[in-house]
């Protein structure tokens, strides 16, 4: 690390997705961290100013300025993921805007694909709610490192310590049965801006910290897996140049766990072994590489290895499975319904493949937590786990070892488009 | 930070880096457009890196609009010697001269919107399948919902509506003939990512973005650059004065910044200090509410 590389360029980035409703407060939470991290410029604030007035609006809409789509202007809705940008001194920020009914379930599945953490608005004065269980049982299947519940409009009840515990109460109820790790609650009102970034003198009860700090300070260092080296091999790096005649490298993202210089690495699917010649990044060489690095590996052994082949490290006993028949758990993206024993493309790590799906066990009713094995017909946003058959070996872990190697996209053949999200059991 | 973590500047650079990677693999005929901005200088700085000691396997291409800042092209034409890249250069002016495109009247003309016309003419001719942009999630409101690998169909126009879901960081680049995909490997940097990064990794920047004398004037409370193709209104005079650009596009729709800023650090500092967007200058996105989701439908950038 080059001594620029310190001080105050040395900040993590953390990266979050909100769900909930305009009715919760998410837009004005989501405007809140903006405008007291000073990530709205002034001129962003009059354009909000003028559309909110045109939309015969009082108070300036804060939604509006995730809502960036002409039609959600015009419907008062959001229809997609929005990306917003902010950073204090110790993080830069990425939240992944999604909206929260259940006919966009697969904008939430996206934007939580990618995030630690997730932060789930409940209304104070409504408490649990269907959809509080909907986006805390989606934050557990997305395997969501962290999962904040924001109890918002304690303003409007008074600030009382016995609404917050209730809803705590009734939340802890509903992730007993789910497989979420790190759950906190914040008691807030993100109008007022109580326990945002300030804390709040009206919540003397609650001694927790502050929505901003807990952002700030969450140990996301863990969230990746540390442990099993896999990096599957995107492109292959071949100068051919008088410089460099013999160069052979594999770029690649590493996903999870470390590679040094002199490592003993086993290339998939072949089996072969080779020791890790040079680990490069630009004009850089390095001994150590680590997710999410990409960089270029050569080894010392000629072995033919190509995109979709992954290396990984044999030495803790973990190792990716490799098989045709594969338990997932999958969320419909497309109007078009699943055809049953139809036949997909399927997108994992860099490889892709066929597939077919050949049964559906059950259909996950996510506003009650329960199975149903009656009614098998899947359509869009539904949330069900199927059994599918691969053309060739596919090398995967569990996703809830390793979200990289664990999860996969099927692909319409005919329409092009992207149908589902897979989470291999 | 532990010995097993990257800061964020790292972190965004392996993402583009995969991104540029998954272009070159999945597609047959990727382009990189380059503007000889800042973003594209960065973005081009992120494919050498995804590729050496390799060359960057796919050209460059730039949409020249006749408007340019002459520095700007003189630093695109060094940068291409140096680093051995082969850069395509397609001329608005040519669009024109065929008769596809007629040039804006008023005191308000630019040729921002007919670059739209010359890109999707030269993506048919070149056949290029992809084409990269430099375009940020950050700069502008119908940007912040662009996905990475986003979807053109035969006419190169984007359906905000009907984008692909994209997870993880598995990329669909799936189409049929004559469609292509516009690509945004820095879709997550910010402004300030972006300096800062120029910053850490000393990359070299075309002097329009220090500072330096200039003959300018004001517009709609924007200061404009002198150039022979600018008209003045009346009101408006000519004064002299120590600017720079914040961003650079063409002369007719880029405002530049009062400054004396004459280095990186200077440059990060005043973008941490300032209260406008860098867009707020661009008299291109004032036109109407939806100015840039109107021209993105369209195919522009």
């Amino acid at each position: 690390m080059s001594g620029k590389e310190s001080g105050y360029l040395d900040m993590e980035l953390l990266r979050f997705t909100t769900a909930g409703s305009v009715d919760d407060g998410k837009s004005t939470l989501i405007g809140r961290l903006l405008f007291d991290s000073k990530a709205i410029f002034e001129d962003q604030m009059e354009a909000i100013e003028r559309a909110s007035i045109r939309s015969g609006g009082e108070d300036v809409n804060l939604a509006l300025l995730t809502d960036g789509l002409k039609a959600e202007r015009e419907q008062g809705i959001t229809i997609d993921v929005a990306y917003r940008y902010f950073a204090t001194p110790k993080r830069k920020f990425i939240i992944a805007d999604t909206p929260g009914h259940i006919q966009y379930t697969r904008n939430m599945v996206t934007g939580a694909s990618t995030a630690n953490a997730a932060i789930i608005l409940v209304d104070a004065r409504h408490g649990v709610l269907e959809q509080t269980r909907r986006h805390t049982y989606i934050a557990s299947l997305l395997q969501i490192p962290h999962i904040i519940i924001c109890v918002n409009k304690m303003d409007l009840v008074d600030y009382k310590e016995e609404v917050f515990e209730q809803i705590k109460a009734d939340v802890e109820d509903i992730s007993s049965k789910l497989s979420v790790k790190d759950v906190r609650y914040v008691p807030i009102s993100a109008l007022v801006g109580d326990n945002v970034v300030t804390r709040s003198e009206k919540m003397e009860w609650y001694d927790g910290p502050t929505l901003m700090y807990l952002l700030e300070n969450l140990h996301i260092g863990s969230d990746l897996n540390r442990s099993d080296f896999r990096m599957p091999v995107q492109y292959v790096i071949r100068p051919q140049s008088k410089e460099y005649p013999d160069y052979r490298g594999y770029g690649g993202r590493v996903v999870s766990g470390s590679l040094n210089v002199g490592d003993t690495v086993k290339v998939l699917p072949s089996g072969f072994t080779s020791k890790v010649k040079t680990i490069d990044l630009f004009k850089d060489s390095l001994k150590t590489a680590f997710a999410p690095q990409s960089v270029s590996v050569q080894l010392e052994d000629d072995i033919d290895i190509s995109r979709g082949d992954m290396l990984v490290k044999e030495t803790n006993g973990h190792e990716p499975v490799i098989g045709q028949d594969i338990d997932v758990m999958l969320c419909w993206f497309n109007d078009r319904k699943m055809v049953p024993r139809g036949k997909y493309t399927l997108r994992q790590t860099t490889s892709e493949m066929r597939c077919m799906v050949k049964s559906v066990d059950y259909k996950m009713n996510i506003n009650t937590l329960e199975k149903d094995s009656d009614d098998l017909d899947v359509g869009m946003n539904d949330i069900v786990r199927v059994k599918l058959r691969t053309t060739k070996p596919l090398f995967f872990d569990s996703y809830n070892v390793n979200r990289n190697t664990g999860s996969l996209v099927l692909i319409d053949e005919s329409t092009n488009e992207t149908v589902a999200a897979g989470m291999i059991v | 930070m532990d010995k097993y973590q990257i800061n964020h500047l790292r972190e965004l650079e392996a993402e583009s880096i995969f991104v540029i990677r998954e272009v070159a693999a999945q597609f047959e005929n990727p382009v990189m457009l380059f503007s000889g901005g800042k973003d594209s200088i960065v973005m081009f700085h992120l494919a050498r890196k995804a590729f050496w000691p390799a060359k960057v396997p796919f050209p460059l291409m730039h949409i020249d609009t006749g408007h340019n800042f002459p520095e700007t092209i003189e630093y695109r034409d060094n940068l291409m010697e140096k680093t051995g890249a082969r850069c395509i250069v397609k001329y608005v002016q040519d669009t024109i001269d065929q008769g596809k495109a007629v040039e804006e009247t008023g005191i308000n003309a630019s040729r921002n919107k007919m670059q739209t016309i010359t890109l999707l003419d030269a993506i048919e001719q070149e056949k290029f399948d992809a084409a990269m942009g430099g375009g940020r999630r950050d700069e502008e409101k119908a940007r912040a919902k662009e996905r990475f690998f986003s979807h053109r169909d035969e006419f190169g126009q984007w359906d905000p509506k009907n984008q692909r879901p994209e997870l993880w960081n598995l990329f669909n680049a799936k189409k049929n003939m004559g469609e292509h995909f516009r690509v945004f490997p820095i879709s997550n940097w910010t402004e300030m990512d972006v300096w800062q990064y120029i910053y850490m990794e000393e990359i070299e920047l075309p002097s329009l973005y220090f500072t330096h004398k200039r003959e300018v004037f004001q517009r709609d409370g924007v200061w404009m650059a002198k150039a022979p193709f600018m008209q003045l209104k009346e009101g408006e005079k000519l004064e002299m004065r120590d600017v720079r650009c914040r961003t650079i596009g063409d002369v007719t729709c880029t405002g530049v910044t009062l400054s004396t800023a004459n280095n990186i650090q200077d440059i990060i500092q005043e973008v941490a200090a300032t209260r406008v967007t860098e867009r707020g200058g661009r008299a291109d996105d004032k036109r109407s509410e939806s100015a840039m989701e109107d021209r993105k439908r369209e195919g522009y950038f």
